[in-house]
């Protein structure tokens, strides 16, 4: 076949396929598909037997001819200014390529520091981390130095001999002093540790305490800890000079944020970068952030001209990789004689550490989540965003959610303590109902649409889990158990979700010739099995099988448009327009039949990838044959009422969030002679909409769960009066391990969404939001002899063995706050 | 820097390589013989991530020098797949009962697996959980990979049975 030949197409002649069809009368087909489903099913996913056989290709696994190696000095000190960095004696070790300071990136980078997102480089701030910091350094592990080096090893071991000098100047480690007039200020630039002020509130809230029959107050600290992805952050930069460019790899949830932010810091012409994510072995939030070292690793190799990797190790994940960290919390809560809110206010004061590499919305989210599933008539609260000279705080799994719920749920306990009314009762009596939904709240979304809880039934899935849980049969339980001298307790929370989050997805569908089916989508994937999925969504339009389908995340050249992954945001988001992408795919796909094939396209349909007659199914194009058809041959005709290429791209916009919900129980046993909790029986309701993939949807409960009991019980970042890290190995911050896990009973329903075409809500988070809450609960529950109110989370085993020893000394109500 | 030559069976393989001796287990493995489904997680022998089998007992690659394997037999997660060319049930009980998620912490879970279930053909739930305690996953909260283990474990029962 020489290049003017026409293509082949199987079932019909070259005449046929490129004379214009007579008829063409509808514009939008309603395709007719088999009976086979897809969405809804288990199916296994397309991204295990790589991972299951060790052919995955993690960052570094990725092999680049002649790379260099990069190691970073890190500051030592949490605030000092620097007076002196020798770098000679480490340019002058084995293997060593070079040492470069900020100075030495100036002549390939526009700006010495960060931008604010992807806001262009133009747009940092006096908050934003410098690309590498050689004035003053701000928290312990402040990247200051990077080293290139034939190996690893040999730039760890030069960046270990890199000679820095300090002034120490004065740590500001505590977010409540900080936040104070007269306290030391955590970088010399700033004038004040407050980066931010935010009132979040509505409704008569002063009117709502001055009537109230009760009015409750409580002060909460909460700490969250680290993200912590089994694979650490990591970075490869290929030169490529045929043209100048550079293909970044890094290992993120937010490849075509760090595009945006390269090209401006760069000053690269978009069409000479490309960044990807490989395999990434776990996001949680810290991989949401853009980090220094994303910027000095690609800025460095067009310095150098070289391949450069950076692979990070886990000690620098605990001193350099985003936390989210303390938020103090001081709340009043009004209700009537019935233990109907009637308002809220309050302080919250946020943590945001030494720098702020994104727009703070951690903090705003916590504000306007903190009424969650209930009805609050008034609320006001004002939130302080304060630096400390501690590493840059930004999401972890949750997002300012779980501490929100966590401040909730306790003033819902203390009101059921304080009047005696069971805990399950006062949350029945302010719950939203199910006849007032939609509800909306008087508050607005990021992107300024308002806080909509759209659907599902709060009071039935607390009623299930109540039953599921036995609830009503625990005090008769616990009796028993305490006359034997066990200490077992029973807690509850509530939670919702807003998910979903816009303001858009890309995803393009397109067929190749060989009929194979690739979807092209800027949602990022990360263990989550957002290729599976979306290989569903497709298949099911398409009516192919999902393992035809092949799904390319995370390229910004494969997709140039695109947003990323966070906010359980990527099914409802990249999943509708796929959803939508592939039916335009198979509207194309019958158009195209009917006028190759010359068969009105009602009489047509959709059958294992092969569009046939109704009647006579012999008559039938395979997909493949219609992309072949559809890519055109050399100068002939095309059929005018025909679009070239089988393939459609669908950018589907949302504003609005679409709400999970969650109902969980939980039973602990506490031994008060160590402090040690241990869970009895998990029982835990979600509502997650249509479910696409039943199976990925329970596991990322089970994950998101086992997060919360972390955040709960066992994961606690610990910093010194000098704001020096004091956990940083796996062996001082402990993550949940097997045995620390009951069997986890999920229940849910399945509300879909009325916000997307799939009915879709995300899933990723909702699991971890009521865990500490529930837990907390549980665990004071559990401790009613001894009357302890327990006002923190995590509680580890000395404090909890403190605050019981406290109360058996003084047996009075002792509130306990860091 | 000091290097030796270091002979050892890798998945069955005689392996022949010139290494620096400061080199772990788990960097040879990954950097000298591209076996990259070793993962590292911490590097400091807590997350049980980088499991290697040496002469059939779990061993952290990361705690380990190349040259402490001289003579002796790895067996990584690229050789778990069976001689047939089939997955080996712990493989296929992972996919059916969704007993990963990233994939970065499930080598190691898989070989320390496959050494419980040869000491252990029949574990109880509490013994695959004590089995993998020292192995962290962050994304699937540890059920899914306990239901697996028992599903491979009486897959293998069954097969042996026959």
């Amino acid at each position: 076949m020489t290049l003017e030949d026409p293509p082949l197409v199987e079932d019909c002649a070259p005449e046929d396929l490129l004379e214009a069809p007579r008829a063409l009368k509808k514009e939008n087909v309603e395709v007719k598909l088999s009976q086979r489903r897809i969405v809804g099913e288990s199916v296994p996913r397309l991204e295990d037997p790589a991972l299951l056989t060790g052919q995955g290709h993690f960052l570094d696994d990725i092999a680049l001819p002649d790379v260099l190696h990069v190691a970073f000095a890190r500051s030592a000190h949490a605030h000092a200014a620097v007076t002196r960095i020798d770098v000679e004696a480490a340019r002058a070790m084995p293997g060593v390529h070079a040492v470069l300071l900020m100075d030495d990136l100036e002549s390939v980078v526009t700006t010495r520091r960060m931008p604010l997102s992807a806001a262009g480089a133009k747009n940092t701030t006096t908050s934003t981390p410098f690309i590498l910091s050689n004035d003053e350094v701000a928290y312990v592990g402040e990247p200051m130095v990077l080293v290139a080096a034939r190996t690893r090893c040999q730039a760890e071991d030069a960046a270990a001999a890199i000679e820095i000098e300090y002034d120490i100047l004065t740590v500001v480690a505590d977010a409540r002093e900080a936040a104070k007039p007269g306290s030391p200020i955590v970088r010399r630039e700033l004038k004040t540790n407050v980066l931010n002020s935010i009132e979040v509130g509505y409704g008569e809230v002063d009117e709502a305490f001055e009537k109230a029959e009760h009015v409750f107050a409580t002060d909460l600290w909460q700490h969250r800890g680290c993200g912590h992805p089994l694979e650490g952050r990591g970075v490869l930069a290929e030169v490529r000079p045929a043209d100048g460019g550079l293909y970044v790899w890094s290992s993120t949830q937010m490849p075509h944020d760090l595009f945006y932010a390269l090209t401006g810091v760069l000053g690269l012409d978009e069409n000479h970068l490309r960044v990807m994510t490989p395999d990434v072995g776990g996001g949680f939030g810290p991989k949401y952030c853009l980090y220094p070292e994303e910027f000095a690793v690609p800025a460095a190799a067009r310095l150098l001209g070289r391949n450069l990797k950076w692979v990070e190790d886990r000690r620098e994940n605990f001193l350099a990789a985003i936390q989210e960290r303390d938020q103090f919390w001081k709340l009043k809560i009004a209700v009537d004689a019935n233990a109907k809110i009637l308002g809220i206010r309050g302080t919250l004061v946020h943590d945001q550490g030494a720098y702020a590499p994104k727009p703070v919305n951690l903090p705003y989210n916590s504000a306007t989540a903190l009424t969650g599933p209930y009805i609050v008539p008034a609320y006001y609260i004002e939130v302080q965003i304060v630096h400390t000279n501690k590493v840059p705080v930004s999401s972890v799994r949750g997002a300012g959610y779980p501490q929100a719920a966590f401040a909730m749920e306790r003033l819902l306990d203390l009101v059921s303590y304080e009047l005696g009314i069971d805990r399950a009762e006062v949350r029945r009596r302010n719950l939203i109902p199910l006849d007032k939904m939609p509800y909306t709240k008087p508050l607005k979304a990021r992107s300024g649409a308002g806080l909509v809880c759209d659907s599902g039934d709060y009071l039935a899935a607390q009623a299930e889990t109540l039953a599921r849980a036995a609830w009503d049969d625990f005090p008769a339980r616990q009796a028993k158990a305490l006359a034997e001298g066990r200490y077992i307790g029973i807690g509850l929370a509530n939670a919702v979700k807003g998910t979903g989050r816009g303001p858009f997805e890309s995803g393009i569908v397109r067929v190749a010739q060989s009929g194979k089916v690739s979807v092209f989508t800027g949602a990022t994937a990360m263990g989550q099995g957002i290729g599976t999925a979306l290989a569903q969504i497709c298949a099911q339009q398409l009516s192919v099988t999902p393992d035809s389908v092949t799904v390319i995340s995370g390229d910004t050249t494969m997709s140039p448009l695109g947003i990323g992954g966070f906010a359980s945001r990527q099914l409802v988001t990249a999943g509708s327009s796929v959803h939508i992408a592939a039916q335009e795919v198979a509207a194309k796909a019958v158009k195209a039949a009917s006028a190759i094939l010359r068969i009105p396209e009602d009489d047509l349909e959709l059958v294992n990838g092969r569009v046939q007659s109704c009647a006579d199914s012999t008559k039938s194009m395979s997909l493949g044959d219609i992309a072949t058809a559809l890519r055109g041959a050399p100068g002939y005709a095309f059929p005018a009422e025909l679009e070239p290429g089988l393939e459609a791209r669908v950018h589907w916009k949302t504003d609005a969030l679409t709400y999970s919900n969650a109902c969980h129980i939980v039973e602990v046993e506490v031994d008060i002679e160590l402090g040690e909790v241990k869970i009895l029986r998990y029982v835990a309701f979600h509502d997650v909409g249509k479910r696409i993939n039943p199976m990925i949807v329970e596991g990322q409960l089970h994950g998101g769960i086992v997060h919360g009991i972390g955040n709960a019980l066992y994961e606690f970042m610990g910093f010194d009066e000098n704001a020096q890290p004091v956990t940083t190995t796996f062996a001082e911050y402990l993550l949940v391990t097997a045995t620390e896990v009951p069997p986890l009973e999920l229940i849910g329903g399945e509300t879909p969404s009325p916000l997307n075409p799939l009915g879709a809500k995300g899933v990723g988070e909702v699991g971890t939001i009521p865990v500490a809450a529930a837990i907390i609960s549980a665990v004071e529950n559990a401790l009613q002899p001894f009357q302890v109110r327990i006002s923190q989370t995590p509680i580890l085993p000395p404090t909890l063995f403190h605050l019981v020893r406290a109360a058996q000394a003084a047996p009075l109500k002792t509130t306990i706050t860091r | 820097m000091l290097q030796k030559t270091i002979k050892l069976q890798v998945n069955g393989c005689e392996r022949e390589a010139a290494v620096d001796t400061r080199t772990s287990l788990a960097d040879f493995l990954r950097h000298g013989l591209s076996l990259t489904g070793t993962h590292v997680g911490c590097e400091h022998g807590v997350c049980g991530t980088c499991t290697v089998l040496l002469d059939g007992a779990s061993v952290r690659s990361c705690l380990m020098l190349a040259v402490q394997a001289e003579g002796h037999h790895v067996e990584t997660i690229e050789g778990l797949v069976q001689a047939d060319g089939c997955f080996h049930p712990l493989q296929d009980a992972f996919r059916d009962k969704h007993g990963l998620q990233c994939g970065y912490c499930t080598p190691g879970m898989l070989m320390t697996l496959k050494e419980l279930l040869r000491e252990t053909p029949d574990p109880t739930e509490a013994e695959v959980r004590d089995a993998i305690s020292g192995n962290t996953c962050r994304c699937t909260g540890y059920q899914s990979i306990v239901n697996a283990t028992l599903q491979a474990a009486r897959v293998i029962r069954m097969k042996k049975g026959n």
